[in-house]
């Protein structure tokens, strides 16, 4: 699998995201700037973590403007796979690859911890090393993890199994006490109607060896690079 | 302001700044003529508290530098220390204490911003955060709002910056009611051959601005956290900075590219006293002269004076010099990341300072007598006479053990900073292998095995009861913290807070603390490679309790041989290393229990220090100890009730035969010891070792059950525990 990842100013999981790429793929992505017009072509394009363009204005919502982000909505219209972590999945709501948008936590902080989440759907790229059900430890951080839509949406994504991860308790239940930031539905991470981009808060990424405190993330990388080839 | 300024006569306006008599009439004598405005508030920056320590110089001189690992001592922007593989560690702590009181959010916020840019101006990546917070009384009324601020502040800019914030200490005290304290630390790496200073070299050299536009923000910023505060603290909002998290992120990737290339002779960033206290260094340290057009700097706002410009304490601003010739590849790079770039001046041989500005001399001024010969003071110190000490058999013993120990486990200074803790991003970088919590942060080396480990420590009330002690606690504490992961302690950053230095019996308490810190870098060969003193910590004649915080780094050379807090299997023997005498006098116990603040600190037997710590170590790195803590705030049960919360495990306590009072043997903080979790197999072994090593050491219980007990009594719940220990902060912060 060949992957790409997408730098804007203010990014700052960049770094995270290759290091996970190149441990499952054997081969470091490239680093894409922002400001570039055109891609490589890769089989995986990833918008990482971070604080885009100081999440002024709205979180996302300037770097879905960059010049490199008309290429990205290309590949995804031709079916290309585009991940977005935490900053990403704002990026990707906000250039309008998914639906929804993402607004402060209930909460109104800053979160990082590791939270349970629930696979809610394992047939895609991203998710194939997973069993349907399967509860991972991941962490989050977001001041931005609240994700909102408007009924009718929502009960599209439910209904096409587009709702990829849940906030759920260890036990595997989309309980209230679970949400960390007050998703609607404890939604976590959703797909698009294709199903090649997935965006979602939590971070595999950082999850990807004992080490870490974890590794529930590490086959989230392994799984892409085996489905995306 | 500047022509309001000018009609008052010279001689008030340096009152005003902030300059003595004498040292006013100093400035004349060093110009041979009337300082204008914009030099006299250059005079002013310069020798402020905040950037001559005038008043501490006489004392940093003596406290040990060096190590065959440092690489670079005081008087740089930080510290360095080889870590091997070719690398270093780059480090230091620095306080924003005024700011932070008159506006907790942007005072914290460019508190972490000054930080982090002394460690990435030598060339370091910054790779991890801490902080040491102090907040007077949970019950004053500001005390919430400013932990709020505070943490939102340092949340907001490190988790934006995207360097890791993995530890610190944060505690609540009256003493601090008028005065808060946030020290920030920055740890970075470099490569050992691409450490770059701030000394300026090569006559004709271009000196050359990045980063920010300057604006009127935090002028007279360092004057004003050169003096204590009066009932007017709010109304110098005004001199506080303003932080912008990513402009400085973007600074640092540009810096950090500019600095693979090798166009940078010098690089200082702009902090406290902004281009006037860089340029005056860069320049001093190089012996050379600087003419500046100031009609080149960047500026925000229109018409802004020399006085103003030079004066300005923006935020995210670096100067540097450049090679000759390379300004055109630097621009490029500069312009990529969207940041400001202005060649503003030339290097020159004159040892003068030369400001243009409108086609006129705005200034004109020796650069030596400012930077390098700036006044030094002899102040009159009255040493701390210790309080007295309290026999524990006076104390009177707690009528349920494991109540008081819950109490204690609930209060502010020993309940959990979790609420704290999760509002920064701990994990960002990928390589924190040690998440806050435990007794020092563990941060992987990119790539490598290898891994820092690092603490922030201190513990004020020891050090209002004996200077020289607390001292040495402090230093002890920060090198316990580190051992207890396994880590070999190499160096130390200090952040001095103290009150008003004017006054005899603060220079007694600086001068008795420094006198410990001193003594225990010495016995535990253990540096100090860089800090910032605080002074004027005061209010109305209130000053904080003596705080000099230690930011301490430790090496593993193997993160897979690391020791954590958690308690990790049951029928685990216990081990207490170190001897136990019960020491009660300004203990957690007593102040939380009794409600006395009495007694001299638990003596610091540094030999002892040294002896019980490289033992635990070598027990760490042979892959003996199942989990390992140090024993401190709180005595031992609250180290083991840490130890069984974290591990979600129960553990059941014996008290050996003979000795103190239970209270005492329970809740004494007696230095130099450490509860070990080992092999219930190996724990004879291990006694035996250690006997022969002459270190103490004793089984004091057994892992396993979910309760926690004392010789078969006083059981408790560690869930219980748990949930009293993590339910104070949130609760606190949530109530209105």
């Amino acid at each position: 699998m060949k992957a790409a990842v997408i730098v804007f100013p203010g990014s700052n999981c960049d770094r995270d995201v290759a290091v996970a790429l190149e441990r499952a793929t054997g081969t470091a992505p490239a680093m894409v700037w922002h400001r570039n017009t055109d891609l490589p072509k890769v089989d995986l394009i990833v918008l990482p973590g971070g604080f885009s363009y100081g999440d002024y204005l709205r979180s996302g919502a300037m770097a879905a403007h960059s010049p490199i982000m008309r290429a990205v909505a290309e590949r995804a219209n031709a079916g290309v796979a585009v991940l977005g972590i935490c900053n990403g999945f704002q990026i990707l709501t906000e250039a309008g690859l998914l639906p929804g948008a993402l607004m402060r936590n209930t909460g109104l902080h800053f979160i990082c911890r590791d939270v349970h989440v629930k696979v809610e759907n394992a047939q895609s790229a991203f998710t194939s090393r997973y069993a349907a059900g399967q509860v991972l430890r991941i962490p989050i951080a977001h001041a931005d993890g609240n994700y909102r839509a408007d009924a009718e949406t929502v009960a599209r994504l439910e209904g096409e199994g587009r709702v990829a991860f849940r906030y759920v308790t260890e036990g595997g239940e989309a309980a209230e006490a679970s949400n960390p930031n007050g998703s609607l539905r404890n939604i976590a991470g959703v797909l698009n109607a294709k199903g090649n981009v997935l965006g979602l808060m939590p971070h595999p990424e950082r999850v990807i060896e004992p080490a870490l405190g974890g590794s529930d993330g590490a086959a989230f990388f392994t799984g892409m690079a085996e489905a995306l080839g | 302001m500047t022509a309001a300024l000018t009609l008052g006569s010279q001689a008030k306006l340096a009152a005003e700044f902030g300059l003595s008599t004498d040292e006013y009439a100093l400035a004349q004598q060093i110009m041979g003529r009337e300082p204008n405005v914009t030099e006299l508030g250059i005079f002013s920056v310069m020798w402020s508290e905040h950037c001559s320590y005038k008043s501490s110089k006489k004392y940093l001189r003596e406290l040990p530098t060096t190590a065959p690992w440092v690489v670079c001592g005081p008087g740089e922007n930080a510290g360095v220390v080889d870590i091997g593989g070719g690398r270093v560690a780059v480090f230091k702590m620095e306080s924003h204490n005024h700011p932070s009181y008159i506006e907790p959010f942007q005072g914290a916020a460019t508190g972490v911003g000054g930080i982090l840019r002394d460690v990435f101006t030598m060339g370091a990546r910054p790779v991890a955060n801490l902080n040491s917070l102090r907040f007077g009384s949970p019950d004053h009324p500001k005390t919430r709002r400013l932990v709020s601020g505070v943490v939102a502040g340092i949340g907001g800019y490190g988790n934006c910056v995207g360097v890791p914030t993995v530890g610190g200490e944060c505690t609540f005290h009256p003493r601090y009611n008028g005065n808060i304290l946030v020290n920030a630390m920055t740890v970075g790496i470099a490569d050992k051959d691409k450490i770059f200073y701030s000394k300026a070299a090569g006559i004709g050299n271009p000196v050359v601005y990045v980063g920010s536009k300057t604006g009127r923000d935090g002028i007279h910023g360092a004057t004003m956290a050169s003096a204590v505060f009066g009932a007017d603290a709010e109304a110098k909002r005004p001199t506080v900075q303003v932080g912008d998290p990513f402009t400085e992120k973007l600074l640092i990737e540009a810096c950090l590219e500019l600095m693979a290339t090798d166009a940078i002779v010098a690089i200082q960033d702009m902090g406290a006293a902004g281009l006037t206290s860089s340029s005056f260094e860069m320049a001093g340290k190089g012996g050379l002269g600087l003419e500046m057009n100031l009609d080149d700097v960047p500026q925000r706002e229109t018409g802004m004076s020399a006085y103003e410009i030079m004066l300005s304490e923006s935020q995210e601003r670096m100067l540097m010099v450049l090679h000759e010739g390379r300004e055109e590849e630097a621009r490029r790079i500069f312009a990529k990341w969207e940041l400001d770039f202005a060649v503003v001046g030339r290097l020159n041989n004159t040892g003068r300072l030369v400001l243009r500005h409108h086609g006129k001399i705005e200034a004109d001024m020796p650069i030596a007598p400012l930077s390098e010969a700036s006044p030094v003071y002899d102040r009159p110190v009255k040493r701390t006479a210790p309080k007295p000490a309290l026999a524990a058999a006076s104390v009177a013993a707690p009528a349920d053990y494991a109540k008081a120990l819950r109490t204690m486990l609930a209060s502010p200074d020993l309940a959990s900073k979790r609420w704290i803790w999760e509002q920064y991003d701990h994990m960002v970088m990928a390589d924190t292998i040690q998440r806050p919590g435990g007794d020092a942060a563990v941060v992987r080396i990119h790539g490598t095995k290898s891994a820092l480990a690092l603490t922030a420590d201190c513990t004020p009330r020891y050090c209002e009861a004996d200077p020289v002690m607390g001292g040495r606690q402090a230093v002890a504490e920060a090198w316990r913290n580190l051992t207890a992961t396994g880590a070999r302690p190499l160096a130390l950053t200090d952040c001095l807070n103290f009150g008003n230095p004017q006054r005899p019996e603060i220079m007694g308490q600086f001068v008795g603390c420094l006198e410990g810190i001193a003594d225990a870098c010495r016995a535990l060969d253990f540096p100090i490679v860089s800090g910032n003193v605080s002074l004027y910590n005061e209010t109305d004649n209130v000053a904080v309790l003596p705080t000099p915080s230690i930011g301490g780094l430790g090496l593993l050379d193997d993160s897979d041989k690391m020791a954590t807090v958690a308690l990790k299997a049951d029928a685990s023997d216990l081990v207490l290393i170190g001897a136990t005498a019960g020491h009660l006098g300004s203990s957690i116990f007593l102040r939380e229990i009794t409600g006395s603040e009495a007694g001299s600190p638990p003596p610091v037997d540094l030999a002892a220090e040294r002896r019980n710590g490289d033992f635990v170590r070598g027990l760490i790195t042979a892959g003996k100890v199942r989990a390992s803590h140090d024993v401190s705030d709180g005595g031992l049960y609250v180290a083991v009730a840490e130890m069984a919360m974290a591990g979600r495990r129960g553990a059941a306590l014996t008290v050996p035969a003979g000795t103190v009072p239970l209270h005492a043997w329970l809740f004494g903080e007696d230095q130099a010891r450490y509860v070990l979790e080992v092999d219930p197999n190996g724990s004879a072994a291990l006694l035996e070792s250690a006997q022969k090593a002459g270190i103490p050491a004793v089984r004091i219980g057994r892992t396993g059950g979910v309760t926690l007990t004392v010789n078969g009594d006083w059981p408790i719940s560690v869930a219980d525990l748990r949930s009293a220990h993590e339910a104070w902060l949130p609760e606190y912060m949530s109530r209105q």
